[in-house]
């Protein structure tokens, strides 16, 4: 777990708001591509004004590439608003969905655990459990890690999304 | 081709006063002000240059599309207009992608315009189908694919803003052929759609102040410009500035002539070939403040040495240049012109007299100097066309030896003055952009200067320019090698030639002939000043094939990767460590 805290300290959020046309996705990933930044999670969603969307990228690397990432994305044409994020400015928010395999020995534990973290069973048979969770990264990693005991199956994470707090724009 | 005749564009489909969409874009191009555009045809934008038959507008046919773009690119370096390339799609779009690349990485203003497939076949590996806006995308500063006819003024509207405010770049309009051929009923002046796109003018009032005050601080400034300031048309902000201070001024490749090398003040341009000089001023300095360059690694060498000890500052209107490569003690986001004439009313004069001085006897002890005793070398022909051109003359160059001796002898005046492929050191670039830029200034003398090596990548150009009588004069450096790579080899790898002779290039004075154009040939000391004159006084075309000594290097040389403290102004008489620089 040593590592855990440089991993935290080098992953970076950052959210872009983007003219809602095709291309643009090629464009800002190419930025990132071309600096050797590998994207971890993306989500692209429309924004309240159709003529735009809302990207919001996790990516890992050292933060003066990322600084000539975020400057070199907002020349884009295309790109009306770009920001990096931190834990204590912006709400961050992912979901999860956790396939466990599900056997009468365990299904009680499991379902406790669900409970515990305030998660959801949205689907379940004698066979597996399909668990929701929404919370922040640590939050789901936690989960994930718990789970795994038990064996989860699938797993698919939203990625995430962010929203600055108080009256700041995103 | 058929003569030109004033009819109406070739369409069953539309009613007399309907237009195509390839009529609104000739029309829009008029009405960006657009004199020439350099390309040629194929089955995609037949109905582009058919409107063109109607149209005031000049068609410069070239012989292949990178020289297109080059053209496009000198005439927009030697005017300040952005130059306009028409090429078919495919195999035609796909070969601009260098002469754009070139532009990109010197801030060029361009608009490319392509032929594309029809759009119900984009995707479907029709023929000559490339997805250009794919693959030109890393070297656009915009790109477009036209997707309703009606959009096209508006996509022009925008792009010929984009290309040619804040830091310019090409901006490349793929053209479905039912795009153009369809009818038009849209507006030919419609609103600009560009939320994201702001360009900054001013720059911060604190940013300068702060700036101002380390200027009034330092007690051996220097002043760095760039390409940036020639944009921004600074030459007169950065002379008064200059002269108020009473500052050093070097210059990159590229920024060339903003201040008059010809000024005791201009130290010439700095890096790996620049002047001993300049170099030394960059390591004694104790203030450096660049206007509109980018720290380039041909300047910085080695950035963990770069300047250490002095304080760092950056004019640029380009906000991502902030900290890429050096980061500034003070730094201004904005027009390089409009920040210097607000910077100038808050900085004092210094005392710089005893860092001029220093400066001056580094100039007398390492001058740039040459010998003729051992045969006729490149800086001769150089010198002597100098000499007899004193800056009047817009120079360009393509990219080897001869360009670093070009730029070390042919001191320049005036921005637009000196053209070159700095940024993207393109091969090939010379020939047909000094056909560009002649275009742009036909008063002007244009001299293209190139290499035995770069020639022969356009030459076909040559054509162009018969047709079009135009009277740029070309220098080919004749080495008989790829001669800043042969010494490359010479110096840091034990002389081990490797892919560098050019054997079996064509005798340059008969292929002048074939063209129909006066060739001549210097060989010997000489003869240099008569035949250059011959050709200077010759009323069209020329071109001087050279021939000068084969194995003439490039001093002084900063190794790649390496500070100006590693400076090499002699020939080294021992072996060199290979480089460790980029290239
Ligand atoms: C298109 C392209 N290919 C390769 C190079 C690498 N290169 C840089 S300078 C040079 C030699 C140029 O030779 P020549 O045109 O004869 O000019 P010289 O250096 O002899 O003056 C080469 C091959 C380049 N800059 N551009």
């Amino acid at each position: 777990m040593a590592n855990k805290n440089n991993k935290k300290r080098d992953t970076h959020t950052i959210s872009m708001l983007v003219a809602n046309k095709p291309g643009v996705l090629v464009r800002v990933a190419m930025v990132f591509a071309r600096r050797g930044y590998n994207i971890d999670a993306l989500v692209v969603s429309p924004s309240v004004n159709p003529l735009y969307s809302r990207m919001t990228i996790t990516a890992k690397g050292d933060p003066n590439t990322l600084d000539q990432i975020i400057k070199q994305a907002a020349k884009l044409i295309d790109m009306i608003h770009t920001e990096e994020h931190s834990d204590v400015d912006a709400i961050h928010r992912e979901l999860a969905l956790l396939k466990v395999k599900a056997t009468p020995a365990n299904k009680a534990t499991i379902v406790k655990l669900a409970k515990k973290f305030r998660t959801h069973i949205v689907n379940e048979n004698d066979k597996a459990i399909i668990i929701e969770q929404t919370g922040t990264t640590d939050e789901l990693d936690a989960m994930e890690m718990l789970l795994k005991k038990h064996g989860i199956t699938e797993m698919v994470r939203s990625g995430k999304l962010v929203m600055a707090k108080g009256k700041e724009s995103t | 081709m058929t003569p030109k005749h004033k009819t109406k564009t070739h369409s069953k489909f539309l009613s007399p006063k309907q237009i195509t969409g390839a009529e609104a874009l000739v029309k829009c191009l008029e009405n960006n002000g657009v004199e020439y555009i350099f390309g040629l045809p194929g089955g995609s934008v037949i109905p582009i240059f058919d409107a063109l038959v109607n149209s005031k507008i000049k068609l410069v046919l070239v012989r292949h599309e990178q020289g297109a773009t080059h053209m496009a690119d000198g005439y927009a370096r030697a005017t300040g207009k952005p130059g306009v390339v028409l090429v078919t799609s495919g195999p035609g779009a796909t070969n601009t992608v260098t002469g754009i690349m070139t532009a990109h990485m010197d801030s060029v203003p361009m608009v490319v315009l392509t032929g594309q497939t029809i759009s119900p076949m984009l995707g479907k590996d029709a023929f000559q189908e490339a997805d250009i806006v794919g693959i030109s995308m890393p070297a656009v500063k915009h790109s477009y694919l036209v997707k309703n006819t009606n959009d096209i003024p508006r996509i022009l509207k925008e792009a010929f803003y984009i290309t040619n405010t804040g830091r310019p770049g090409p901006v490349l309009i793929d053209l479905p052929k039912d795009m153009v051929a369809g009818p038009f009923t849209g507006s030919l002046d419609p609103k600009m759609d560009i939320p994201g796109y702001t360009v900054p003018a001013k720059g911060n009032q604190k940013d300068i102040l702060k700036m101002a005050k380390m200027f009034n601080e330092a007690k051996k400034p220097l002043l760095l410009v760039g390409h940036g300031a020639v944009i921004a048309k600074a030459e007169d902000a950065v002379r008064a500035f200059v002269r108020k201070l009473k500052i050093p001024v070097t210059n990159t490749l590229l920024g060339k002539g903003v201040f008059p090398e010809t000024d005791p003040l201009n130290l010439g341009m700095l890096g790996m070939h620049g002047t001993a000089y300049a170099n030394k001023a960059l390591i004694n300095c104790d203030l450096i403040c660049s206007v509109g360059s980018r720290w380039d690694d041909r300047i910085n060498g080695n950035n963990a040495e770069f300047c250490v000890g002095a304080k760092k500052l950056h004019i640029d209107i380009d906000p991502a240049e902030m900290g890429k490569i050096v980061k500034p003690d003070a730094s201004v986001v904005g027009d390089a012109r409009l920040v210097l004439e607000e910077l100038i009313k808050h900085v004092e004069p210094q005392d710089t007299r005893a860092w001029i001085e220093e400066l001056a006897f580094y100039r007398t002890e390492f001058p740039l100097k040459y010998s003729n005793d051992h045969g006729l070398t490149a800086q001769k022909v150089i010198d002597e066309l100098y000499q007899l051109t004193k800056g009047k003359a817009t120079i360009v160059t393509d990219v080897g030896q001869h360009q670093m001796w070009a730029a070390q002898f042919c001191l320049t005046e005036h921005g637009r003055k000196w053209l070159s492929s700095g940024g993207a050191g393109t091969m090939g670039y010379g020939f047909p952009a000094a056909v560009g830029a002649q275009f742009g200034t036909p008063k002007e003398l244009v001299v293209a200067i190139v290499g035995d090596g770069g020639f022969q990548m356009t030459m076909p150009e040559l054509a162009t320019v018969a047709v079009h009588k135009l009277p740029v004069k070309v220098i080919i450096i004749n080495n008989r090698f790829l001669g800043m790579v042969r010494q490359w080899q010479e110096l840091f790898f034990g002389n081990r030639l490797s892919g560098v002779d050019l054997e079996g290039s064509p005798d340059f004075v008969k292929l002048a002939e074939a063209y129909g154009i006066k060739g001549i040939r210097i060989s010997k000391v000489e003869d240099v000043r008569s035949k250059l004159l011959e050709a200077l006084d010759h009323n069209g075309p020329v071109l001087i094939d050279a021939e000068v000594i084969k194995e003439g290097n490039v001093f002084p040389m900063v190794p790649a990767g390496k500070s100006a403290h590693h400076i090499i102004i002699e020939p080294p008489t021992t072996q060199l460590e290979k480089p460790t620089g980029s290239t």
